[in-house]
């Protein structure tokens, strides 16, 4: 393993110090591993708050600021946060009109979250709801797994409810928010390479040079199947395939198309993938309105992308375009 | 007699056993899951010992509930939340200092995890060698035999549940993403789990 690191044991840690350096606007609760908007909490805004496991940056303490998170909870890598950082972050957010869970639908996030939800109604009158994201299209027979995984699309999930909740509104209304989009979203990733969990200190799995995984999440976890290798072209097809086939996609006001690198690709090739996707969708009469294009969702330094599709409504372009500045995305200020 | 020593000691010997084996709950990990069980587990246990170092040896309840609390508050990811409820649940049953209060207590604990984890039987999961370990030891109790006795038929019925969970197809966790290809490795979380058991077995052996 050949990573610029001190010690495995003290990789998040570290990373967070260098969080917190870097972007004197947010606040970096050291002890519960919390990033926190530096104005947290805002009276009278609804307070979001999501997070995982660390491995996946800059999701998601690159998504704490104005027009989208109050704060993200960081795991240990690839492991989701413990109850009590999750407790810590929703009372540090509660601006008196309740807090929004933003949670990805993986076994261990979603206990821990709920766990903290119990913890944190144990003690307070603060209001919790959650929203499970489940976008994640590889995953078949979804009544005989834990369900649909949730990646890609919870960073267009915490985009649009965040921009929901800067303009005041209620939490059932940015709950509801959070879970057309994520209604309204699919997402297929493949992986080149594997990655190297710090604490592991070698590849997860091996990969030959001549074949890729298809249908992986987000923990360097190996994919559905294993193909030969194929030219971008084909691969974009071969995502967009069962994106396009599990929901409608025609229609509505345009998709907010998402192509998302793994950590190990660079942009040109994301750039070059994403023109494949272009050219699929308008095969498929399937318009683009809003497209992200960049590395937001990884997977340490794994190689690969993934793709989201979002079939978006009129109010969900409106809140995309809603300014946003965190350190990952920042427009419109 | 189950008291608060024989509870510590049992604690001890799953942390030394998870330590020891780190490196193969993490192999195992790599195949079907994130490749973080080991290191998540060893960091749990190794916090969960060093905490009730801390504390003053009181109530044998006090020792599960400090392990709970420490595992909930340190591991995350599925472990934490699962092997913390199987303390807590076995902390809240724990009624007396004889082994058929240890397997209702364990048995308490075995159904705190069906219920927190919302899996079965069969899954791939800690459930298919936790299952059949509390079988084993209701039955053997049952039938008169000594604690010693009963916690060895225990560890043996894990190490057979988790065995039989290599040819299965996984329902749950995220070996389940996986589908098909999830057969054909053994459970990580039915091996810790039987560390889990086997650490009874020597630690509670002529306690009984």
């Amino acid at each position: 393993m050949k990573k610029l690191i001190n010690d495995p044991a003290d990789v998040v840690a570290d990373a967070l110090r260098g969080m917190a350096a870097a972007h004197p606007e947010l606040r970096v609760d050291h002890e519960n591993r919390v990033v926190f908007r530096a104005d947290a909490p805002r009276q009278g805004k609804v307070g979001l708050v999501s997070g995982g496991g660390s491995g996946h940056e800059p999701m998601h303490g690159g998504f704490v600021g104005m027009g989208m998170l109050d704060a993200a909870c960081a795991g240990e890598v690839f492991t989701s946060p413990v109850p009590d950082q999750v407790a810590a972050a929703t009372r540090g957010v509660d601006g008196g009109a309740g807090v929004l869970h933003i949670v990805k639908n993986y076994t261990g996030d979603v206990m821990n979250f709920e766990m903290a939800a119990e913890l944190v109604a144990a003690e307070t009158d603060t209001e919790v709801v959650a929203v499970v994201t489940d976008d994640d299209v590889a995953v078949q027979d979804s009544l005989y797994t834990a369900g649909r995984r949730g990646v890609g699309v919870t960073v267009l999930v915490e985009k649009l409810a965040g921009a929901a909740a800067e303009e005041g509104r209620p939490l059932a209304e940015v709950a509801e928010v959070a879970r057309r989009v994520n209604a309204a979203g699919r997402s297929m990733g493949m992986a080149l390479t594997s990655c190297t969990v710090p604490a592991a200190g070698r590849p997860t799995f091996d990969l030959p040079d001549d074949e890729m995984e298809i249908g992986i999440g987000i923990h360097g976890e190996p994919g559905r199947r294993r193909v030969p290798l194929a030219p971008a072209r084909e691969v974009a097809e071969m995502l967009l395939e069962p994106v396009l086939a599990d929901l409608d996609m025609t229609g509505g006001d345009g998709v907010i198309a998402f192509v998302n690198g793994m950590g190990g690709t660079p942009l040109i090739e994301l750039y070059l993938v994403y023109a494949e996707v272009v050219a699929v969708l308008e095969k498929a009469g399937v318009g683009v309105a809003r497209n992200l294009v960049g590395s937001y969702m990884t997977s340490l330094d794994m190689a690969g992308c993934s793709v989201t599709l979002v079939k978006a409504d009129d109010e969900m372009l409106r809140l995309w375009d809603a300014p946003v500045r965190t350190p990952a995305l920042r427009w419109g200020v | 007699m189950v008291d608060a020593e024989a509870l510590t000691a049992w604690v001890r010997e799953f942390a030394r056993l998870v330590h020891e084996r780190r490196d193969e709950l993490t192999r195992l990990d790599s195949a079907i899951g994130d490749a973080d069980h080991g290191a998540n587990l060893d960091r749990g246990m190794t916090a969960a010992v060093a905490a009730l170092e801390a504390q003053s040896a009181g109530e044998p309840a006090a020792v599960l509930k400090t392990t709970a609390t420490t595992l909930i508050k340190t591991v995350g990811g599925a472990s934490g939340p699962l092997y913390g409820t199987f303390f807590l649940r076995a902390a809240g049953a724990l009624d007396g200092p004889d082994g058929a209060a240890l397997a209702k207590a364990v048995r308490a604990g075995y159904d705190g995890v069906v219920a927190r984890g919302k899996a079965e039987r069969g899954d791939k999961t800690m459930l298919d060698a936790l299952g059949p370990a509390c079988d084993a030891l209701d039955e053997a109790l049952t039938a008169g035999k000594p604690l010693e006795e009963a916690l060895g038929a225990a560890a043996q019925a894990a190490a057979a549940g988790r065995d039989a969970t290599a040819p299965l197809v996984a329902r749950k966790g995220r070996a389940s993403y996986l589908g098909e290809r999830s057969a054909g490795h053994v459970d990580p979380g039915a091996a810790s789990v039987t560390l889990l058991v086997e650490a009874a077995a020597t630690a509670l052996a002529g306690r009984g």
